[in-house]
């Protein structure tokens, strides 16, 4: 497997830092109440990611080890800022509903993992690919939990693409139940753990179900070189 | 598995999961009466539709876990489980209502921890605490007492409103339903009315609600033949009545003005079936002796914080709730010292 597949399936998969990490749920269940603010914040993680991940892989010969964590901080504050700024200048609407999501988003744990575990140790165009992955593998997890949480809460799915995508998006929601009068446990935070609870153990029931399956398979192809 | 099949004569004494949470139902059974007297046939449409659902999920639970079925789904527990919850909701709730409780009661607070035995919440109230959160509008529509509704509710009436939401002739629910005891007090109170002139008005009976009196009184019967049996103990129901009464009692000397008497609080709402038959579960509740007198009388003191400083008016689902969190808590430091040892 090239380095670069084996990034991808790391990150949008195996070690995803969404349902395996574990790691920036406090952003994760506080804005996924619909698909598009998920999705809003998962972009700007992604970015996020992206840069600091460049950023720290490009310094890594001139950060001395001992004052590294605070070195990544200031990148990544950094980058955040300028994310903030920009999405307040262009993404306004979205921008106050994300509130102070988006500045918190120095303090996702999964972007200074990253930093350390890889960008730092690693050629800056890997380390641009983990960010990529990573970043996608916890988009797609904020996306999944918002729709699931939005489907459920109030029924539709996509409502307020508008803030997103200009006015010409309104016309984006799909309503799911007509007449649906809401179920608002789904959209209070115990519906944001018990929905990412629920893709958790989703995950594991597939990998164990392709781990049964492959070891059926390794086994049979075993007893087929004995034989 | 011959040991569940239920056929007599039976041991004296034996002790096993069916047998008490027949006794349970059986000690329901007058206090569903009274509710069907006051309140009219919508409590046991709830009922059975509750027990239907109840079984359909915990049967299919049971065959999602692999675990042997018909041991499982014949012990009772999700019986006793739909049973509560129904008596907790409005007697008039659509289908959708006490199916979304039940099934959340079965699934989420009952097998997504491993079952019978394994939930460290109370299933009923956990479904009971949600339908409350998520759908207000259902959960706060009760009926007024039968003498003094418009239309007393019989049986056809209960199954059309369930199952399609109508309801014969002109009559909407907004004519039907009305303030609950515990409601009207809280409101009036503060509107700054003294308790005790809204206590003379007609939805008041002799200390406590018309009606909810009664039904209370019937849930404390049932609950000292529960103890009788030794089906339960009778640590919990003391300490939660005892603090009850005690703290209210309290507060009825420095600030009678704050909330109702005593006896309102030991006769209204939930008090007695949440005292015998949901804050005494012997899975949520805490396991020791010393444990349960602490538990009792911690349910006790939130239900009173939150009836009379809460949001909601009544306060036994979210005290028991809360207080399932501490039982962990409460059995570790309750632990009897082992017999011999230091």
């Amino acid at each position: 497997m090239s380095v670069y597949r084996q990034l991808s399936y790391e990150g949008l998969w195996k070690n995803n830092p969404a349902l395996v990490q574990l790691l920036g749920l406090c952003p994760l269940l506080a804005v996924t109440n619909t698909m598009i603010n998920g999705l809003g914040l998962g972009l700007a993680t992604i970015l996020t990611l992206v840069a600091s991940n460049g950023l720290i892989s490009l310094l890594r010969n001139h950060i001395p080890d001992e004052a590294r964590l605070p070195v990544f901080v200031m990148v990544i504050a950094s980058i955040v800022t300028i994310i903030e700024l920009s999405m307040s200048a262009w993404f306004h609407e979205l921008y106050l509903i994300l509130g102070i999501f988006i500045p918190l988003i120095v303090t996702n744990c999964a972007i200074i993992g990253r930093a350390e575990a890889y960008a730092s140790r690693n050629p800056v165009a890997p380390s641009l690919v983990d960010g990529f992955m990573m970043g996608i593998g916890f988009t797609a997890v904020l996306v999944l939990l918002g729709g699931m949480r939005e489907l459920v809460g109030q029924g539709t799915l996509l409502s307020q693409a508008e803030l997103m995508f200009g006015e010409a998006a309104r016309g984006f929601q799909i309503v799911i139940f007509e007449d649906y009068r809401g179920f608002l446990m789904a959209m209070l935070p115990p519906g944001a753990f018990i929905g990412l609870g629920l893709i958790v153990a989703l995950k594991n029931t597939i990998d164990a179900r392709v781990n049964r399956r492959q070891a059926k398979l390794s086994k049979a192809a075993t007893e087929a070189a004995t034989a | 598995m011959s040991i569940f099949r239920l056929s007599p004569p039976y041991l004296a004494g034996a002790n096993h999961v069916t047998l008490q949470m027949m006794q349970v139902l059986l000690a329901l059974v007058p206090a569903v009466v009274a509710m069907v007297y006051f309140f009219g046939y919508g409590v046991l449409v709830n009922i059975t539709l509750a027990v239907a659902v109840a079984l359909a999920t915990e049967a299919l639970m049971l065959r999602i876990r692999e675990r042997p079925v018909k041991p499982f789904l014949s012990d009772g527990s999700a019986v006793v489980t739909a049973v509560l919850l129904a008596l907790a909701i409005p007697p008039l709730s659509p289908w959708w209502l006490t199916t979304v409780g039940v099934v959340f009661a079965i699934v989420f607070a009952k097998h997504l921890y491993g079952g019978l035995g394994y939930n460290p919440f109370n299933p009923a109230m956990v479904g009971y605490v949600l339908l409350l959160l998520s759908f207000p509008v259902e959960m706060t529509t009760w009926l007024p007492v039968a003498s003094m509704s418009q239309q007393p509710v019989d049986l056809m009436m209960a199954i059309s409103y369930v199952f399609t939401g109508q309801l014969p002739g002109a009559l909407t629910m907004d004519t039907l339903s009305g303030a609950t005891p515990l409601d009207a007090m809280k409101t009036q109170i503060s509107q700054l009315r003294p308790p005790e002139v809204i206590m003379n008005q007609p939805l008041f009976g002799m200390f406590s609600g018309k009606g909810w009196e009664w039904v209370n009184f019937w849930f404390l019967l049932g609950g000292i033949y529960l103890i009788y049996k030794r089906v339960i103990s009778w640590h919990v129901p003391v300490a939660m009545i005892g603090t009850l009464f005690v703290i209210s009692g309290i507060f009825q000397l420095i600030a009678p003005e704050l909330t109702g008497t005593p006896m309102f609080h030991l006769f209204s709402g939930a008090t007695m079936i949440g005292a015998f038959f949901i804050a005494t579960d012997p899975v949520s509740g805490s396991t020791t002796l010393k444990g349960r007198l602490i538990f009792g009388a911690g349910v006790g003191l939130l239900t009173f914080v939150i009836r009379v400083w809460g949001g909601y008016p009544d306060g036994v689902a979210f005290a028991v709730i809360l207080m399932n969190m501490l039982v962990p808590l409460i059995d570790y430091y309750t632990q009897p010292r082992v017999y011999g040892a230091r």
